[in-house]
C-alpha cells in the first residue's frame, strides 16, 4: 500500500529533469479561474512525481518563470508541499490494518507452501541427480540446472515454483517491515514489524488488540494451550505467540513468565498508544526495557524465591 | 571539552528555573517557553542531544537541510526555527498529521510524507546541496539510507545521523550493530565524528560525516 505514490509514475523517472513546479502554469500569468485548478495539480505533482536525482529546483523555477523570486518559489513549494502531504495522510490512514492482516497471512502461507513444494521438488531431483541438498536451498540448486529429459524438465521447473515462491515470502515480509510501523509505530518498535503484525492479526485488528486486557494478549497466539487449561488437562500457557520476543525468549525460563507478562503489558499499551493516539511514547519504551533489566537482573543475584515477588 | 559551538539561532536560555537548549518560535509539544524561547529537550530530540554533547555539527544557522524522519515534528521544528529552508520527509501517516501542525506556522518548513529509502520519489521536491541531512529514522538500514541520500548533500555539506542500535537488531550488541552501520556508512561518506548519546538516548550513536 506504501508503494502506490512512487508506483505509477516509476516508469516515468527521467533523468531528473523534470521538477515537481515543471509543466504547472506561473504564479505571475495565472488567472483566478485556473487557479483553483492549479494547487491540486502541484499537490499531486509533489506526490507523484520522481526523480533520479534533485537539482537547485528554486533557481530552475525562477528562470522558467513559475515564480517570480526564491521567496516566492517557497511560497508556493510550501502550499504544494502542505496539500500533498495532507492529502496523502487522509488517504494513507485509510491504507490500514486489514491489508497488514493479509500481508501476514499470505506470508505465512507463502513460506508454508515454499517449504512443502520445495521439499517435493528435492525429493523429486534427488532421484534424477547427484547431490540434491534439501529444503529451499536445494530447490534453488536444482531449479539452476539445465534439464534433459521431459521429466527433468518438470522437477526443475517445480524447483523454480518454490525458489519463486520464498521469494515472495521475502517480498511480503519486506511490506511488513515497511507497513507495519505506519499502522502502529509503538507496537512495531516494542515487538518488531512481524510481531507487531502477527498479534494485530490474531486480535483481529488494531483496535480489538488495543482493547484486550493484557493477559489476552499474553497468550494470544496458544489458544490451544489455554483451552486445554480451561478444560483442566494443562497448567496454564505463560505466553503464546510474544514467545518469539527476544525478551521472552532469551530470559531464563524460570523468569519467563514474568518476561512475558512484562512485556505483554507493555504490549497492549504500546496498541492502545497506536490505535488511540499514533504518536511515538518513549517512555513506554524506556520503562519496558527497565522492567526487564529487573528481571534479567534475577538470575544474576538467584534469590531462590525472587521469581515471582515484586511483580505487579 | 570547551563550549560547543551552537548555531545562530539556538541559545543557552533560563527556562522554568533551569538554563537549556532553546529556539525561538511557535511551541509545538507543549514544551516550556520563556520570552518567545522554546527548550529544546535534548532527551526527546537526538539532535538536540548531540548539540548538548557538544558534537561539532557545523551548523552555524540559516542553512539549507533535508531532515528524514520528522515524525511528529518535534526536533524538525526547532531545526526550522534556525535554519533556512527544511525538506521534512516522514513515512509513517500518523505522526505526519502532527507534523502538518507542526509545519503550519514555519513558512520555510516543508513536510513530505515520502519513503526516506526511496529519495527518487522526492528529488523533484528536495533542492540539490544542502548544507545538512538530518536523519533519525527507526528502521533497519539507517546506513544505507544515509547513503542513498547522499546525493542531496552539498560536497562540504555535513551528514548528521543517530544510529539507534535497536532498529537494526534488537538482539545484538550496540557497539557490533554501530560499527556494521559506520562500515556500509564509509562507503559515501567521511565521519568526521562519532559520539554515543546514551546520556539522552540509550543505546544511540550520533555521527558527523561528510560526502566523499
Amino acid at each position: 500500500m506504501s508503494d502506490t505514490d512512487a508506483g505509477p509514475d516509476a516508469s516515468a523517472a527521467s533523468d531528473g529533469a523534470e521538477g515537481w513546479f515543471e509543466a504547472l502554469p506561473s504564479g505571475a500569468t495565472e488567472d483566478t479561474d485556473t487557479e483553483s485548478d492549479a494547487a491540486p495539480r502541484a499537490a499531486a505533482r509533489v506526490r507523484e512525481g520522481t526523480a533520479a536525482s534533485p537539482a537547485d529546483w528554486a533557481v530552475r523555477a525562477v528562470e522558467s518563470g513559475f515564480a517570480a523570486g526564491a521567496d516566492e518559489y517557497y511560497d508556493r513549494l510550501k502550499a504544494a508541499a502542505t496539500r500533498a502531504t495532507r492529502e496523502a495522510v487522509r488517504e494513507r490512514e485509510r491504507a490500514d490494518d486489514a491489508q497488514l492482516i493479509h500481508a501476514v497471512r499470505a506470508m505465512d502461507d507463502a513460506e508454508r507452501t515454499a517449504n512443502e513444494l520445495a521439499e517435493r521438488a528435492v525429493e523429486w531431483a534427488g532421484s534424477l541427480f547427484d547431490e540434491v541438498e534439501p529444503g529451499i536451498e536445494g530447490a534453488r540448486a536444482v531449479a539452476a540446472r539445465e534439464p534433459e529429459s521431459e521429466v527433468e524438465r518438470r522437477a526443475v521447473s517445480l524447483a523454480a515454483r518454490a525458489a519463486e515462491l520464498d521469494d515472495e515470502r521475502a517480498e511480503l515480509a519486506e511490506t511488513i517491515g515497511r507497513t507495519a510501523p505506519a499502522v502502529a509505530p509503538n507496537l512495531s518498535e516494542m515487538a518488531g514489524p512481524e510481531l507487531a503484525a502477527r498479534l494485530i492479526a490474531l486480535a483481529g485488528g488494531l483496535e480489538s488488540l488495543a482493547k484486550k486486557p493484557s493477559g489476552t494478549v499474553q497468550v494470544l497466539g496458544a489458544e490451544d494451550a489455554l483451552f486445554a487449561h480451561l478444560s483442566g488437562r494443562a497448567p496454564s500457557p505463560k505466553h503464546g505467540i510474544i514467545y518469539t520476543h527476544e525478551y521472552v525468549r532469551g530470559t531464563r525460563p524460570a523468569d519467563r513468565g514474568s518476561a512475558a507478562r512484562a512485556l505483554a503489558g507493555k504490549l497492549t499499551l504500546a496498541a492502545r498508544a497506536d490505535h488511540y493516539a499514533g504518536e511515538r511514547r518513549s517512555q513506554l519504551h524506556a520503562d519496558l526495557r527497565e522492567r526487564m533489566a529487573t528481571i534479567r537482573a534475577r538470575a544474576d543475584t538467584d534469590e531462590p524465591d525472587a521469581a515471582e515477588a515484586g511483580d505487579e | 571539552m570547551s563550549e560547543p559551538t551552537l548555531p545562530d539561532g539556538v541559545e543557552r536560555r533560563e527556562i522554568a528555573g533551569e538554563e537549556r537548549l532553546a529556539t525561538r518560535g511557535e511551541p509545538v509539544y507543549g514544551e516550556p517557553t520563556a520570552d518567545g524561547w522554546r527548550a529544546w529537550d535534548p532527551e526527546r530530540s537526538k539532535l538536540g542531544g548531540m548539540l548538548e554533547l557538544g558534537l561539532e555539527t557545523g551548523l552555524t544557522g540559516g542553512e539549507t537541510v533535508l531532515y528524514l524522519g520528522a515524525a511528529s515534528g518535534t526536533t524538525v521544528s526547532h531545526v526550522a526555527d534556525f535554519a533556512g529552508p527544511t525538506y521534512a520527509v516522514e513515512f509513517a501517516p500518523r505522526p505526519a498529521r502532527d507534523l502538518l501542525d507542526a509545519a503550519a506556522p514555519r513558512d520555510r518548513l516543508f513536510p513530505l510524507l515520502k519513503d526516506a529509502r526511496k529519495p527518487e520519489t522526492y528529488a523533484h521536491v528536495v533542492e540539490r546541496d544542502v548544507d545538512a541531512v538530518v536523519q533519525d529514522v527507526a528502521t533497519r538500514g539507517q546506513a544505507e539510507v544515509a547513503a542513498r541520500n547522499a546525493r542531496f548533500l552539498a560536497d562540504d555539506g555535513r551528514l548528521l545521523l543517530a544510529i539507534k542500535a535497536r532498529s537494526e537488531d534488537v538482539t545484538a550488541a550496540p557497539e557490533a550493530v554501530f560499527e556494521g552501520a559506520l562500515d556500509r556508512l564509509r562507503e559515501a561518506y567521511e565521519i568526521v565524528e562519532t559520539r554515543r548519546l546514551d546520556r539522552f538516548h540509550e543505546d544511540h550513536l550520533g555521527v558527523v560525516a561528510t560526502p566523499k
